[in-house]
């Protein structure tokens, strides 16, 4: 189970390491570092404290690492730019039709990739889902691969590196933002004051997700901002006389 | 001089990062002074229940939002050059009395969300709360209104 997932992510990083290659201009070394950051700290997670179901805390370190460390740095990695330069010409343009159709358009709006990371979030431990996972090897895969898609989904459509069609402007997006870290903060208070039957640690657990979910929610917000700043629009808006 | 005040957008801008950016300080002061230094609140206070948690979740994540999103609009109005201190310095202390306010009287009194302290009597508390945020209200309306006397400088 945890081999097959060590599997996929190893293909992960030679896949994007092999596209670098045939990028056709040259790829910054910053981005490949970010990938493979992140694939190492969802292995990390995959290898260790995710698989412990009943020590609240432990599973918390991995939910960090695979559900919000790993996606952002996935998101700085700027994969599908990457994908577009690397491919065939053929291919990119298949490529771009497909990020154009409705439903990735809509998986790309953080008014709804945001919510739905949440509420797989409330799901997984609200229902109890995450207790009932020891001793299921492909129910956990499934989660495991639900934390870190839909954290990177969440994150790319608020920090949008990679070219989005109908981008929101920065204010819905801060917004999302915001929205989805009160519905993790909520949640990991819930998780303190009612802990889930069968686990230990409850307490520890739900603070390390308060407290490490606000450093990663305030490192995006400022790479948010920080990127609207430097913004070919924001730098013109500000330079033109009123 | 018709010119001069005629620029909206800036001074919303300016208003707003004074806006965010007080909610920010307030929620930050908030948790520092009342959770980290006196104790007197804790990550979850059994006395409040689950709309207690609510709010406090929702409050956290929205002021240090406000905070970040409020020095990034500082920072843009300041390389706009159309910065006005008074007109900022208001709003920012509208923000925070706004908050202490808010909180004072709708979360402790109206909703009975979470008190300033448990256990004690809160007369003395809640006057020693609300007070001061009515202070810092008033002043930060003040200066907003001198504000609007004021041209935003022209670039």
């Amino acid at each position: 189970m945890t081999a097959a997932a060590l599997g996929v992510l190893l293909a992960a990083g030679t896949g994007y390491v092999a596209a670098t290659w045939r990028c056709r201009s040259p790829w910054p070394l910053a981005r490949t570092a970010a990938w493979l950051l992140a694939l190492a700290a969802a292995g990390v997670a995959v290898a260790g404290p995710a698989q412990a179901h009943h020590d609240l805390r432990a599973h918390m370190a991995g939910h960090l690492l695979l559900g919000m460390v790993a996606p952002l740095l996935l998101v700085l990695a700027a994969p599908v730019t990457l994908a577009l330069r690397a491919l065939p010409p053929a291919g990119a343009r298949r490529l771009s039709r497909l990020l154009r159709t409705p439903p990735a358009r809509r998986l790309a709006d953080p008014l709804v990739a945001v919510p739905l990371n949440a509420a797989g979030l409330w799901l997984l431990y609200g229902t109890g889902l995450h207790t009932a996972l020891a001793g299921r090897p492909a129910l956990t895969a499934l989660v495991w691969a639900h934390l870190l898609v839909g954290g990177y989904l969440a994150t790319a459509s608020v920090l949008a590196v990679d070219p989005a069609p109908h981008r929101r402007p920065v204010a819905v997006r801060a917004v999302a933002l915001a929205g989805g870290a009160a519905a993790h903060d909520v949640l990991a208070k819930a998780l303190y004051a009612y802990p889930p039957a069968g686990t230990v640690g409850a307490e520890a657990g739900a603070r390390l997700m308060y407290d490490g979910g606000t450093v990663l929610t305030l490192v995006t917000a400022a790479l948010l901002w920080r990127r609207w700043y430097v913004s070919r629009d924001a730098v013109r808006a500000a330079a033109r006389p009123a | 001089m018709a010119e001069a005040h005629a620029r909206p957008p800036a001074r919303r801008r300016l208003l707003v990062s004074g806006l965010l950016l007080g909610l920010g300080t307030a929620g930050a002061v908030d948790e520092i002074v009342f959770h980290q230094l006196l104790h007197w609140h804790h990550f979850y206070d059994r006395a409040s229940g689950a709309a207690g948690l609510v709010s406090d979740g929702l409050l956290h994540a929205g002021t240090f939002s406000a905070a970040v999103a409020g020095m990034a609009l500082l920072a843009d109005s300041r390389r706009r050059g159309r910065f006005v201190p008074v007109l900022w310095w208001g709003a920012v202390l509208t923000g925070v009395g706004a908050f202490q306010v808010w909180d004072g009287l709708v979360h402790h009194k109206l909703l009975r969300l979470h008190q300033v302290r448990y256990g004690v009597d809160l007369t003395g508390y809640d006057v020693g709360w609300i007070v001061p945020g009515v202070l810092l209200l008033a002043a930060g309306v003040a200066l907003l209104l001198r504000a609007r006397a004021r041209p935003v400088p022209a670039t």
